[in-house]
């Protein structure tokens, strides 16, 4: 891995993470009345793949098949034209849409909140859902939105300069989440 | 900085597939009941058009719109281009306009490339004379990729009026990048002077090529741009370039066949193997619109073109 340069720092190995989602999913069971009329939708594309896991361990532990999808917010992003086009990722949204369901985003790090705006402007073009919260994997502040997480897998308190990275078995080959300490910016 | 799409020849491996798996996203778009992305706002993307064309334009105009850009159509007819004025002298108008891409149809080969010396955003080619044509090359290379599922290795055999297609042109560079075998069959009379330079093979005997074909594209035979008696009848090209129900029933069973329309029925494809579920000409106009939303997005989508390089 790349992250052996300037002081990496693991702060969530794999077992916390294990326990992070499993904790999010009792969480979503309980808020959410036995996850009734829930579609996850995770953010490409750490997020979709959270969002699968997280619908793995409802479907362990109360045997309801969760529909679990993904919203790509790329096209929606208040920054691009501050870098060059950047390539999408992919939408798949469960066969019976999001209209009158209470749907969970979810996402790996939240940071500014911009991401999850963007998020809230594509599921606008994709339907009407009844209610929306979000999930994330690590908070690590500096908001510059007025956004919050329902549910959150871990406060990370982090300065602005540093950057969070999240690895995951299915893209990264590992579980872990990596505070970089940062000299650049 | 700035970057056009003027020749599919300048497209990388990457480019290209870059522009066909952001198209592959946006067709998703297209199924869902609102198909407009806020993307490009605020942009301004011009359709000049020199030349008649239907379904090119309404596909970038539609394009563009569903990416929220805001779109000009500018038709040399009627125009201040048929009181004289020269193709400089228009660029310059609408750049003072404040365009962020211009779209250009030309009869002059060549036309989109002096544009784009004048002007500050991005040119797309959507047709210049004989030369290219790259968003068509690029939306059926996607629609083979669709149902065939990969273009490496592919043959694809392009047919007829050679001479007088950008379609072709685009087709053998794109095609030859992305790693098909890429064969022309046509007349003598109806291939260009220096084929020989062009990353494909040729051929003169369709009945040879088709068995082993997996795409089958027709080119229209372009009879307005024909000044000369190019081959004896249109009776007699049929019956040797034309794709009908017989020569249809040569291809193997996964074969597709294409036209980049409009067709002339009866002509190098008959009606039959037009309207066939192997034939592809429907969903090309479709893929048409998505093609050119990636494109667009592309160039215009960040703070700098993603595709074409910098210059």
């Amino acid at each position: 891995m790349s992250d052996a340069q300037n002081q990496a720092r693991a702060v969530l190995e794999g077992p916390d993470i294990h326990r992070a989602l499993t904790r999010i999913a009792h969480e979503i069971l309980e808020r959410t009345r036995g996850a009734e009329s829930v579609v996850l939708l995770g953010i490409p594309t750490r997020g979709a793949t959270l969002a699968h896991r997280i619908a793995g361990r409802i479907a362990q532990f109360e045997g309801i098949k969760v529909p679990v999808g993904a919203i790509d917010i790329t096209m929606y992003r208040d920054d691009l034209r501050l870098r060059p086009a950047r390539p999408l990722g992919r939408t798949e949204l469960p066969p019976d849409g999001v209209d009158g369901r209470t749907v969970v985003l979810v996402d790996d790090v939240l940071f500014s909140g911009r991401t999850v705006r963007a998020a809230l402007d594509a599921l606008n073009d994709v339907g009407r859902p009844r209610a929306v919260q979000l999930a994330t994997l690590v908070d690590r502040g500096h908001r510059e939105l007025p956004i919050r997480a329902d549910y959150v897998g871990k406060n990370l308190p982090t300065s602005k300069s540093e950057k969070v990275k999240v690895f995951l078995q299915e893209t990264d080959g590992r579980d872990a989440v990596v505070l970089i300490k940062g000299d650049d910016r | 900085m700035k970057s056009h799409l003027l020749s599919t020849g300048d497209l990388s491996r990457d480019d290209a597939l870059l522009i066909l798996d952001t198209a592959e996203e946006l067709a998703r778009v297209s199924q869902r009941s609102i198909k407009k992305l806020p993307t490009l706002r605020g942009r301004t993307v011009v359709n000049l058009f020199f030349e008649d064309s239907t379904r090119t334009r309404i596909s970038f105009e539609a394009a563009a719109k569903r990416l929220s850009a805001d779109v000009i159509n500018f038709s040399a007819k009627g125009s201040s281009v048929s009181k004289g004025e020269s193709l400089k002298d228009t660029a310059l108008t609408l750049e003072a306009m404040g365009a962020d891409a211009v779209v250009i149809r030309h009869s002059a080969s060549g036309a989109p490339h002096r544009l784009a010396n004048w002007v500050r955003g991005s040119v797309v080619n959507a047709g210049d004379g004989t030369h290219e044509h790259p968003t068509q090359a690029l939306l059926d290379a996607f629609s083979i990729r669709r149902r065939l599922g990969r273009l490496d290795g592919l043959k694809i055999s392009i047919v007829g009026d050679v001479l007088h297609s950008r379609v072709a042109r685009s087709n053998v560079l794109l095609l030859h990048t992305l790693g098909a075998e890429v064969t022309l069959v046509a007349p003598p009379t109806l291939l260009p002077v220096a084929v020989e330079s062009w990353p494909c093979q040729v051929s003169y005997d369709l009945d040879a090529v088709l068995p082993k074909s997996d795409v089958v594209m027709m080119l229209r035979v372009q009879l307005e741009r024909m000044n000369a008696a190019y081959f004896p009848s249109a009776r007699e090209y049929s019956r040797r370039y034309g794709l009908d129900r017989d020569r249809f029933a040569r291809l193997h069973d996964d074969a597709i066949v294409m036209h980049p329309g409009p067709m002339n029925r009866g002509m190098e494809i008959s009606a039959e193997v037009a309207d066939s579920p192997r034939s592809t000409i429907v969903e090309q106009v479709g893929n048409g619109v998505t093609v050119r939303m990636a494109v667009l997005y592309l160039l215009l989508g960040g703070s700098e073109p993603a595709i074409g390089g910098a210059e």
